[in-house]
């Protein structure tokens, strides 16, 4: 069972500005009836161009059907300008938070949303130079670097948390893992300062928790750190690692890889003897 | 509030009578089985009787019934037993609506070298035995298939089926944590040669299972350790959950009847009212080979999880296919492999009914759905369009 906060409760058993408004300024439908949530939303400006009234129509869950009732909520009253820049996580937060797996209804919430003003506006509906990645859910390369960029996101299954993308018959998750480096890549320059040992062994250990462990796990291994000297990261491998003939390979290529990526440049692994 | 408990394929209440059948063994008598005092002698004598009681539920020898924590184990112990027992043959078939318990196995099982054939089931969820013929092969180790399927209900042939897999000489077992205590099992009738039951299916409490092995069946232990159960799997009893597993076979060999003319009359009374008070709804898999207590009905344009929690609301509880509740973004794979459009396999609700099912419950589900589904469509963006469709036909 989920852990829905009262707030998304409050909303789906009570969802505020069910409905369609007729003849609105702005409109938009998102989602299919073939990946499990849809909403349409629909608003009004009054003569201030602010928005009068919104409604919405949602085909999903409880969380999909509480964040389109919040994002009504949210919009009221403000301008279009002012509208655009609510965010998933602020619809995320208007209604407590949402567990993981159900971000994507709230950024379904903010694509609507952005929808309905380029609706309003007369500018095209999809992004220019937009492609699709997941074919089974029909997300787009931007949406998935949006998602990565105002959520911070850093593996596959994150983006397919939020953006569904990946989570069908998952053929696109190299091409989703390709867009996050690239995004990550982007954003290293001005953000990588100088670290205290400290620091550098808390960022090590993390990065392995995080980013390193789960994959490895996966194949039924694990890692251990046994010392950080300098740069040297002095590891263990466990479990299946530690009778794998290519678990070299894994430290090299992964582990080494990953680590000079997150922490250092300088960073080298080390497997001390067995 | 009270609550209306429709999710029996899911778990089950434990049984009176299995509740005070156990109560001692978690107090005073906590003697070892397997120990030459009295004391614990008294407590191997129960589960003596209590290997009797399961074996008589499908028509066993009480020397063919391993006692497990789960149905889960017992799904483990058979296959990976067919595997260490056979190790030159490197091939399993099972079929694409397995429970998980067999399917993450097997995709385990491949990672490490096996080959796996997952078979097909037709749009009611049935199985081709002709196709399953042409799949075994003399590399075929074991052949896995379920009896009853837990979504759906539907019914596997899975006696025909072993009898395809013995004149090849290859293993059969199959999953019958639901059909065991729904419908009558005769292993004397038969010649499966595994088959897996569950406690807390049939009104024992959760952490204890069963392992049929047929005598004369070659077996490897998946737990290795005491000389317990005939060295077939070690650890020290799970005495109380045993004798309540022993008890709750007793009572569930009681209520066949009751489950195939009353639970079954319920359940087909709330599958009639609902396919009629509802449009566009439909029911999953073959009715006519199905466990009696289990319907799956599909509510097009609306998503089975806001439908759950709506039930929640009233204190009814029951289970759907749809992605939302699956933690995966897909449905589930069971309506998937019957090709159930997405769209119906979003909106897909479980009921399943046990002998503690009350008319007056059915009565109170049957009343209250409808609303629950018209208010969710009511929200649904495509609602109207197919609502102005349906009233042109």
């Amino acid at each position: 069972m989920w852990e829905y906060t009262d707030k998304v409760k409050e909303h789906f058993l009570n969802p505020q500005n069910v409905g369609e408004i007729e003849n609105p300024d702005g409109e938009a439908q998102v989602g299919s009836l073939a990946c499990g949530d849809a909403l349409k939303l629909t608003f009004k400006l009054d003569e201030n161009k602010r928005i009068k009234d919104a409604k919405f129509k949602t085909f999903g869950c409880a969380s999909a059907i509480a964040s389109s009732s919040a994002l009504t909520e949210m919009i009221k009253g403000m301008t279009v300008d002012e509208a655009i820049k609510i965010t998933n996580q602020d619809i995320a937060q208007y209604l407590g938070g949402l567990p993981d797996e159900k971000m994507h209804c709230s950024v379904m919430g903010k694509q609507a949303l952005e929808k309905a003003i380029e609706n309003y506006k007369g500018a095209p509906a999809m992004e220019a130079g937009a492609k699709i990645i997941c074919e089974c859910f029909g997300v787009t390369d931007k949406e998935i670097q949006r998602a990565i960029r105002e959520n911070n996101l850093l593996t596959v299954e994150d983006v397919t948390n939020y953006t569904k993308a990946g989570g069908g018959c998952g053929a696109c998750q190299d091409a989703i893992a390709q867009i996050i480096e690239s995004v990550r890549a982007e954003a290293k320059p001005d953000e990588k300062p100088k670290l205290t040992n400290l620091q550098k062994i808390k960022l090590i250990e993390e990065t392995i928790d995080r980013e390193i462990r789960p994959s490895l796990r996966q194949d039924g291994g694990d890692i251990d750190i046994i010392d950080i000297i300098g740069d040297r990261v002095l590891v263990a491998t466990r479990g299946a690692c530690a009778t794998c003939k290519a678990a070299d390979i894994t430290l090299k290529h992964f582990v080494e890889h990953r680590l000079k990526e997150m922490v250092s440049p300088d960073i080298t692994v080390e497997e001390v003897s067995k | 509030m009270n609550t209306i408990y429709l999710d029996n394929n899911a778990t089950t209440k434990v049984a009176p009578e299995v509740l005070d059948a156990m109560m001692p063994y978690f107090g005073e008598l906590y003697g070892n089985p397997s120990s030459m005092h009295n004391f614990g002698g008294q407590v191997g004598q129960k589960i003596r009787a209590a290997r009797e009681q399961a074996a008589a539920l499908i028509g066993a020898q009480p020397e063919e019934i391993v006692f497990t924590s789960c149905g889960t184990e017992s799904d483990n112990a058979a296959i990976r037993s067919a595997l260490v027992t056979q190790p030159d043959k490197k091939h399993i078939l099972i079929s694409r609506v397995e429970h998980p318990a067999i399917r993450a196995l097997c995709a385990h099982l491949a990672s490490q070298g096996y080959r796996i054939t997952e078979l097909p089931v037709d749009k009611n969820g049935i199985l081709d035995l002709e196709n399953l013929e042409k799949n075994l092969t003399p590399d075929t180790a074991i052949v896995s298939l379920m009896w009853g399927n837990n979504e759906t209900g539907v019914l596997f042939p899975v006696e025909e089926a072993a009898h395809l897999a013995r004149e090849k000489g290859i293993l059969f077992h199959t999953d019958a944590v639901q059909a065991a205590g729904k419908i009558p099992i005769n292993m004397q009738n038969n010649v499966i040669d595994m088959l897996s039951v569950s406690g807390h299916k049939l009104h024992a409490p959760k952490g204890v299972g069963m392992l049929y092995i047929r005598r004369g069946t070659k077996f490897a232990p998946f737990m290795i350790g005491g000389h317990q159960e005939k060295e077939r799997r070690g650890g020290t009893e799970n005495s109380a959950g045993i004798i309540g597993l022993g008890k709750a076979c007793e009572l569930a060999a009681g209520n066949l009847d009751k489950e195939n003319t009353f639970v079954r009359r319920l359940r087909d009374k709330l599958e009639k009212a609902l396919l009629g008070r509802i449009a566009q709804s439909r029911v999953n898999g073959d009715v006519t080979n199905r466990l009696p207590n289990t319907t799956n009905i599909s509510f097009e344009y609306v998503e089975g999880e806001a439908i759950l929690l709506l039930m929640n609301e009233l204190g009814i509880c029951a289970s759907s296919g749809s992605a939302c509740t699956s933690g995966s973004l897909q449905p589930s794979h069971v309506l998937r492999a019957m090709g159930v459009p997405f769209t119906m396999a979003h909106g897909s609700v479980r009921f399943s009914l046990s002998v503690y099912n009350t008319e007056a419950e059915i009565d109170f589900v049957i009343e209250n759905m409808p609303a629950i589904i018209e208010r969710l469509r009511g929200m649904s963006p495509f609602w109207n369009q197919a609502g102005q469709a349906c009233n042109v036909q």
